[in-house]
């Protein structure tokens, strides 16, 4: 806890503030000339595909827009053609670093359609998978912070770590990324034998690794000193630019779907503690996810310790067809808030489905943001917003 | 949530959702006569229809009257049936006829496209769906980007999706698509192009699964 002291926080902000307006001066006193700078489609502060364009006055970044859609696959419009059991294949693809967790909201948006509700073991399991897939997600984030800084060993340790969880999900599902695995009205299958014991010693490296990383990367004065006070989202723009997950707990939001929702998981079954963190700039938004991760480890170890008995599949016929309607169901993502917006005819594929990822919500913020900021803090500020470009032009 | 694994056969009891019937009785008179319509499905979610000429006002009034502060997502639904089906037609049989007629959704609607917002208060923890008609002919709407600016993006993937025109949005430009892209895909007039050059494979009667009735366990396990 010591981090989140805030005295250095606030001095180091204050300084940069500063340190931002006399620049500005000095730009207009000197009347520098304008330049516009690319970065990107291909850079590694990108998850994927994307293209910023800045334009920059001296060293300061005057106007900047991110261009999405190079990896734009139109799922929204392939939904249509779909069957409800096909279109999980799609979803796993949008975030694919945590495949698992987009099949679920989906699923429960059909399940909920149908009036049908898939048995507690069922539950148990789909949110232990769930967790992985944050693990797995959010690890390889960690890891791939540092070298968005220049630290390479972070990166190292998350890819080694992040085998482990695939591992387990891919014993337990048979797809390492895109598992496939969630069914309406329960899962294709159960656990493996020894899957419990095997996670819980993962687990616990996990605990390690995170460990490693808040000594190696948040106690390096150099990674404080580039993210802290840098890219401060204030609560107010961040509920009205609709960001969600760790970036929205990092502005002090204590809001966590998993908590505050009444939804058919196991999430109420077990204790965790939500992060939250005053201060909404870099820092706290890859500090939210360093502690959720340590939370999912634990989530997964409670709900391994309780997991019921019982058949994983509840009575659903062959052939699903969706009674007619219109269901929303959202849930806590590794990246934020993923939700579907399903509209039923009643026919065997849905009519309409709206997917609302937490990536495109939370890069449009960008424009706002990276006003005024120096050009090698638009890196540290995308790494720190964390986007998934699947996410974002699904 | 109960322990029991779900079962179909009982009758589920009629549930009054008091929260949401008070918050619908408070929606009707914050936002007055602009509510065409609220439709409540009880434990579940909310939807309010408003009038299209009051919809910026009634979405800033969700804002501050109401404490409907969190932007979740703003996007749009063409109700007419798509004129291609699923797009699975046999190339080789003449077009199959297929009902036209356009039905809208819960909260009712008198136009072919509905713009529809998701808002969420999350001192009370409930979600609500707004959604307003926008004319068949030059579809438009006020933009409520000035209101909350999370939804820039919305209307601009809104925009090129489906061609709603978003009045007093600053900047239209299309996100996902070329600038010289002809259509608006997410219509469902726009026909879905890979299965307009290759037919659909499952027009043939896919052969039965190996093992035959594996499904079967799997339904009554």
């Amino acid at each position: 806890m010591t981090l989140t002291s805030d005295r250095l926080g606030d001095r180091q902000k204050l300084s940069y503030i500063a340190g931002q307006a006399a620049d500005a001066r000095l730009n207009l006193e000197l009347e520098t000339e304008g330049m516009t700078l690319n970065i990107g489609p291909q850079h590694p502060a990108t998850h994927g595909t994307l293209r910023i364009v800045a334009r920059l006055d001296g060293e300061q970044v005057v106007w900047a827009e991110p261009s999405c859609g190079y990896m734009h696959r139109g799922y929204e419009k392939l939904t249509e053609v779909r069957t409800y059991p096909q279109v999980t294949t799609l979803v796993n693809r949008i975030d694919w670093l945590g495949s698992f967790a987009n099949e679920v909201p989906f699923i429960l948006a059909a399940e909920k359609l149908m009036g049908v509700e898939a048995p507690s073991r069922a539950q148990w399991i789909r949110t232990i998978l769930f967790e992985l897939s944050r693990i797995a997600n959010v690890s390889l984030f960690l890891g791939d912070l540092g070298v968005q800084l220049g630290a390479i060993t972070p990166v190292f340790l998350a890819f080694r770590d992040r085998e482990y969880v695939l591992n387990l999900i891919e014993s337990a599902t048979g797809g390492r990324f895109h598992p496939n695995f969630d069914r309406i009205g329960g899962l294709k299958d159960d656990l493996p034998a020894g899957f419990i014991d095997e996670t819980k010693a993962v687990m616990k490296k996990l605990r390690n690794f995170c460990d490693e990383i808040e000594r190696l990367l948040f106690g390096n004065e150099i990674f404080q000193s580039r993210t802290r006070g840098i890219g401060i989202i204030p609560r107010g723009i961040a509920l009205q630019y609709g960001l969600s997950g760790p970036n929205l707990r990092a502005s002090g939001v204590d809001w966590d779907l998993r908590r505050d929702q009444d939804i058919a998981m196991a999430w109420n079954k077990v204790n965790f503690k939500v992060w939250t963190h005053p201060d909404g700039d870099s820092f706290a938004r890859c500090w939210i996810r360093l502690q959720e991760t340590r939370e999912a480890t634990l989530i997964v170890d409670q709900l391994l310790d309780g997991l019921p008995s019982g058949p994983v599949m509840a009575k659903v016929p062959k052939i699903i067809k969706v009674p007619e309607g219109e269901a929303w169901v959202s849930t806590e993502n590794p990246l934020g808030e993923m939700g579907y917006y399903v509209v039923s005819r009643g026919d065997l594929g849905p009519f309409r489905v709206k997917i609302r990822s937490a990536s495109f919500n939370n890069i449009s913020i960008t424009p706002w943001l990276l006003r005024g900021v120096y050009v090698p803090d638009i890196i540290t500020i995308l790494a720190s917003l964390y986007f998934i470009l699947g996410d974002i032009d699904r | 949530m109960s322990q029991l694994s779900s079962t179909t056969d009982t009758t589920p009891p009629v549930i009054v959702d008091e929260i949401r019937q008070k918050l619908a009785a408070s929606i009707r008179t914050t936002l007055g006569d602009a509510v065409l319509d609220v439709f409540i499905k009880p434990g579940d979610d909310i939807w309010v229809r408003v009038r299209t000429e009051s919809w910026r006002d009634a979405v800033q009034k969700l804002r501050d009257a109401l404490g409907f502060e969190y932007f979740c997502f703003l996007s749009a639904i063409d109700w007419m049936p798509s004129p291609y089906g699923r797009g699975e037609d046999d190339p080789t049989e003449p077009p199959p006829e297929r009902d036209t007629t356009i039905r809208s959704g819960y909260a009712g609607g008198e136009t072919r496209m509905q713009v529809f917002v998701r808002l969420v208060n999350f001192a009370s923890r409930i979600g609500v769906t707004v959604k307003v008609d926008v004319a068949d002919e030059m579809p438009s709407i006020a933009s409520i980007a000035d209101v909350f600016g999370g939804a820039n993006w919305h209307e601009r993937e809104t925009h090129e999706m489906f061609g709603i025109d978003f009045v007093g949005h600053p900047d239209l430009r299309n996100i996902y698509l070329p600038i010289d892209f002809e259509g608006h895909p997410l219509r469902k007039d726009f026909p879905l192009l890979a299965r307009m050059v290759k037919p659909w494979p499952g027009i043939v009667d896919v052969e039965p699964l190996p093992g035959g009735d594996v499904g079967e366990d799997e339904a009554s396990a």
